[in-house]
């Protein structure tokens, strides 16, 4: 009983910074919505069902009236494609989740808890008291503030003179560091962000996602066969 | 504090949509036997798929961006989380001051 309290207030302990750098971002997705004539109540709807924050900002980027139903879906299956191979990275590591906990924890998979309960795997087991510790006042938070930022509108004045903007792309470089390997993980950094990059100037948004992330891992599969070359034969007598 | 139908259907689709790439690794996992080369692949997803979200943010909005990204990516060298995202604020809201 004590270890699943422990668990999941250190699922809360990790999650913090993340839901603190999420505060700014939820107010100004909110903000951008009711800019598209969103109600509140439909961003707060979207925050709970949806909760994918660079989906949802794509999507209020191409929002509508009447809603272009066909091309949100499609966007939305784009960006999130990632989640498919975040999903078959995580789950072997879910060996104490019950089917339902698999299936609801899984709901909410975004990249900041994903990320950290893959970090969490590397040295823990990954327990349900631990993910649901970090999901729910994640998931709350984003609600939250993201209603709060439809309702606040145009009140709050722009972002970016505070530089709240590059929180979340602060927030995902320290993370990157987390998951630093050497030299396999540089070439995969280089190749993942100059392929995002261009295709993000050339082709457009939602393609740099998939883009990016292909090449990156491209870059992997190649640098780690060469370094397998070259030091599996001095290694092995 | 209405909800248009329309726009209902959409968040529907869009959640729907979310949830079906959420849980098809799932169903992925256990089929994959991976060779060490695959497996240092699959270890890269994390990093490549972070970096791919950021870069247009990073790398192509504008030098102050890029040059906090910089700023950043040395501070991730040694410092937590939350000391990253205070220098890469700080950091670009000077460069902006500055351009």
């Amino acid at each position: 009983m004590s270890t699943l309290w422990d668990d999941a207030r250190r699922g809360f302990g990790d999650i913090w910074p993340a839901m603190l750098a999420a505060v700014p971002i939820g107010l100004l997705f909110g903000a951008l919505a009711a800019g598209k004539g969103l109600s509140p109540l439909e961003v707060m709807i979207m925050g709970a069902l949806v909760f994918a924050g660079g989906a949802q900002f794509a999507a209020v980027e191409l929002w509508a009236t009447p809603a272009p139903i066909g091309a949100l879906v499609f966007s939305t299956l784009l960006i999130n494609a990632r989640h498919v191979l975040m999903g078959a990275s995580i789950a072997p590591k879910l060996q104490g989740f019950s089917r339902g906990q698999k299936l609801l924890g899984l709901y909410y998979m975004a990249d900041e808890n994903w990320a950290l309960a893959e970090k969490r795997a590397r040295t823990h087991r990954l327990t349900p008291a631990y993910w649901f510790g970090m999901l729910a006042p994640f998931v709350a938070c984003w609600i939250t503030t993201s209603t709060l930022g439809a309702i606040v509108g145009a009140a709050l004045g722009d972002p970016r003179r505070f530089g709240a903007d590059f929180a979340f792309t602060a927030l995902f470089i320290a993370l990157v560091a987390a998951f630093w390997k050497g030299r396999v993980t540089f070439w995969t950094v280089a190749a993942a962000g100059l392929a995002s990059a261009l295709t993000y100037r050339f082709v457009g948004p939602p393609w740099h996602v998939l883009a990016g992330a292909l090449c990156g891992l491209a870059a992997a599969w190649i640098a780690a066969g060469d370094r397998e070359g070259a030091v599996a034969e001095p290694a092995k007598p | 504090m209405t909800v248009d139908p329309l726009n209902m259907l959409a968040i529907l689709g869009m959640a729907i949509a979310t949830y079906v790439t959420r849980i098809a690794g799932l169903a992925l996992a256990g089929r994959l036997d991976l060779s060490p080369r695959a497996q240092a692949a699959f270890d890269a997803i994390p990093p490549a798929v972070l970096v791919a979200v950021i870069a247009p943010s990073a790398l192509a909005t504008g030098w102050a961006e890029t040059a906090a990204t910089a700023a950043a990516a040395l501070a991730a060298t040694r410092l937590p989380l939350l000391g990253v995202v205070a220098v890469g604020v700080v950091a670009v809201v000077g460069f902006r001051a500055l351009g």
